[in-house]
């Protein structure tokens, strides 16, 4: 039964930024969403090692930025235009590595060789070892700031692409998050948007235990940043929210994506043990049919 | 007095899990001991001791520097805290909380580095610590030890406690293998001790590593090659009259550690042969690189810290001795 092998993953097509967002896309973003969360699965129960609970929790956004938001180009992964995509919360890396690999940055018969010795695929992103990895990740806090000193060197140079920080709700903890938010909103700096990954668990509990950051929207907010509040899993709020941040003038959008940790996988869902525990056999039957479930309700 | 090693080594055993029980053991002999972590106490076991003595344990959130400073504020007014997150981190985010507060403000802030060296292997580089004794042995008035295995956790926590100012104390995140018998093993900070005598020439090291160089000094004692091994647990204050010692005595050293070659206990070793007694030292260690992502031991050996590295040091030394 607990089979790694033979991937079944069927990738969404692409829907350039601007495609309206039809029902059939919606339903192909989200069924794609789900299957990635298999992959994830299947990866992290390889070699016994990885996170999955802020993994499953970003499958969404992220299924929505590679195949229909962000402006890239497999073919050229330093194309000076491209959108830049910094993953903050690297740790989670686990649904950022399919996401890359089947948008066509590099080859998805790789995924299965995640933390293994020799891999490109390291425990977490190495900027030198995969194309279109824009900084390294693992160690919480930086994305805000780096994402600040990209948005502002666009500007500088007369670019319009847009620099989008993927956040994690317990990384809201560290304060270079909050210096880089001050930057952000002092050079008024409209290309960046950061997107909170708010699935209310971090590593040791959940953040309401370990760190409140209640009232969130009112501190980013106070920051003078634009607040953007959804549903990180519903894949048209994901949608929509994208958009409209790309409407917002003189300020830094940031999206709190209210959502699941371990989303999907009904014993995973808001419990931090699955912050960054692998599966058992049993544990790993069990999550593949609940996922397989969750992928069948968009099939149409 | 019987022999410090054991004949035959014990059953791995998980240091992280040493470290916690050794924590909950210090709670009742230091009744002023609080504990603090940075939402890792699962990683760096301190939850144990927080099952143990929920009012005196800490979460302060992902907040490393704010950590350190809530520790020296506690140190300040009365309280023994052990803070808690990665090695890499006390000695990269928190640093300069480190250095104005502890080394130069001198609170007694014990820093309990978690996952060094390679062992948080699978989490990769940026989670490794290379550099953390280097960084830290660079700082005045800070101590840094670095315990072995589970015996020498528990018996080394205590003296790190116990003594009088900051230290920095570096741990293992995986099983480790018990290399001392408990009754014979007496450590104290700042010395070093002599696990194996030999005349040939001397192997300094530290950490997980030790199990690996005495099983190195017997297979070499196999070919006639008698090497002294020392277990060097302090980096800092180093012991210098039994560097210089072991210098004289055997005419050539070998340092081996689970970090860069550069200015861990290498280098402090390096310092004071240099000062004092120069003969030839070959320094073991990760080659000025980081790592990669991939099982703890099969790491180990790719990057520079495998048996048969220990052993080519030792006869590159000695050729260097002729
Ligand atoms: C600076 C830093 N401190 C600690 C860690 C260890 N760590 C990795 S993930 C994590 C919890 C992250 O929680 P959250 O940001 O909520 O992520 P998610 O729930 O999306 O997985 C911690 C403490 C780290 N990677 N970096
Ligand atoms: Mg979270």
């Amino acid at each position: 039964m607990a089979t790694t092998s033979n991937i079944t993953v069927r990738p969404p097509r692409v829907y350039p930024r601007g495609t309206c967002h039809s029902p059939e896309m919606i339903a192909d973003l989200s069924r794609a969403a789900w299957e990635f969360r298999i992959q994830v699965l299947r990866m992290i129960y390889n070699y016994k090692t990885g996170h999955l609970g802020g993994a499953f929790s970003i499958a969404e956004v992220l299924t929505a930025l590679f195949f229909h938001h962000l402006r890239l180009d497999p073919e050229r992964p330093d194309w000076p235009e491209r959108d830049r995509l910094i993953f903050s919360k690297g740790h989670a890396c686990a649904m950022l590595y399919p996401c890359r690999a089947y948008r066509g940055f590099f080859p998805p018969e790789e995924l299965m060789t995640f933390r293994a010795l020799d891999s490109r695929l390291q425990g977490h992103p190495e900027r030198q070892k995969l194309p279109g990895i824009e900084v390294p990740a693992g160690p919480l806090g930086h994305g805000v700031a780096i994402g600040a000193g990209m948005a502002h060197a666009a500007r500088m140079d007369g670019r319009r692409h847009r620099v989008y920080v993927v956040l994690g709700d317990g990384e809201l903890n560290s304060g270079p998050i909050w210096e880089g938010a001050l930057v952000a909103a002092k050079y008024q700096l409209d290309q960046l948007v950061a997107i909170v990954d708010y699935n209310g668990v971090q590593q040791t509990g959940t953040t309401t235990h370990v760190m409140p950051t209640e009232p969130i929207t009112d501190k980013w907010r106070a920051f003078n940043w634009h607040v953007l509040d959804i549903h990180e899993h519903n894949m048209a709020e994901v949608l929509d929210a994208l958009d409209q941040a790309d409407e917002v003038h003189g300020r830094p959008t940031v999206i709190i994506g209210r959502g699941t940790k371990g989303k999907g996988v009904s014993f995973m869902e808001g419990d931090s043990y699955w912050h960054g525990a692998p599966p058992t056999p049993e544990q790993f039957a069990a999550a593949l049919q609940e996922l397989r479930k969750g992928a069948e309700q968009w099939e149409r | 007095m019987g022999t410090i090693v054991r004949e035959t080594f014990g059953e791995p055993f998980s240091a992280r899990k040493a470290y916690g029980q050794a924590l909950v053991e210090m709670g009742e002999h230091f009744p002023n001991m609080v504990v603090l972590s940075a939402d890792v106490s699962n990683s760096d076991h301190s939850f144990m001791f927080e099952a143990v003595y929920p009012e005196r344990f800490f979460n302060v959130g992902i907040a490393e520097q704010a950590l350190v400073d809530v520790a020296v504020g506690m140190a300040h007014s009365g309280k023994l805290p052990v803070a808690n997150t990665f090695a890499f981190l006390f000695a990269t985010r928190a640093l300069e909380q480190v250095r104005t507060h502890c080394a130069y403000g001198e609170a007694n802030v014990k820093l309990a580095g978690a996952y060094g060296g390679l062992s948080d292997s699978f989490d990769g580089p940026t989670h490794q610590s290379e550099s953390d004794l280097a960084i830290l042995r660079s700082l005045p008035n800070l101590a840094v030890v670095v315990p072995s295995d589970p015996v020498s956790i528990r018996k080394l926590l205590k003296k790190t406690l116990e003594w009088p100012g900051p230290v920095y104390f570096r741990l293992c995140r995986n099983e480790v293998i018990p290399v001392f018998h408990e009754n014979n093993y007496d450590p104290e900070i700042g010395k070093g001790i002599v696990l194996m005598d030999g005349k040939d020439a001397t192997i300094v090291c530290c950490g997980v590593l030790v199990a690996r160089c005495i099983e190195a000094a017997r297979q070499l004692a196999r070919d006639g090659i008698f090497v002294r091994v020392v277990e060097m647990h302090t980096l800092k204050p180093v012991d210098e009259e039994l560097t210089v010692r072991c210098a004289r005595e055997t005419g050539a050293l070998v340092t081996v550690e689970e970090h860069t070659v550069i200015g861990g206990l290498g280098g402090a070793v390096a310092e004071v042969l240099a000062a004092r007694h120069p003969v030839p030292l070959e320094r073991v260690g990760v080659a000025d690189r980081f790592a990669e992502t991939g099982p703890y031991d099969a790491l180990l050996d790719r990057y520079g810290m495998s048996r048969a590295d220990i052993t080519s040091a030792v006869r590159r030394a000695l050729e260097r001795k002729k």
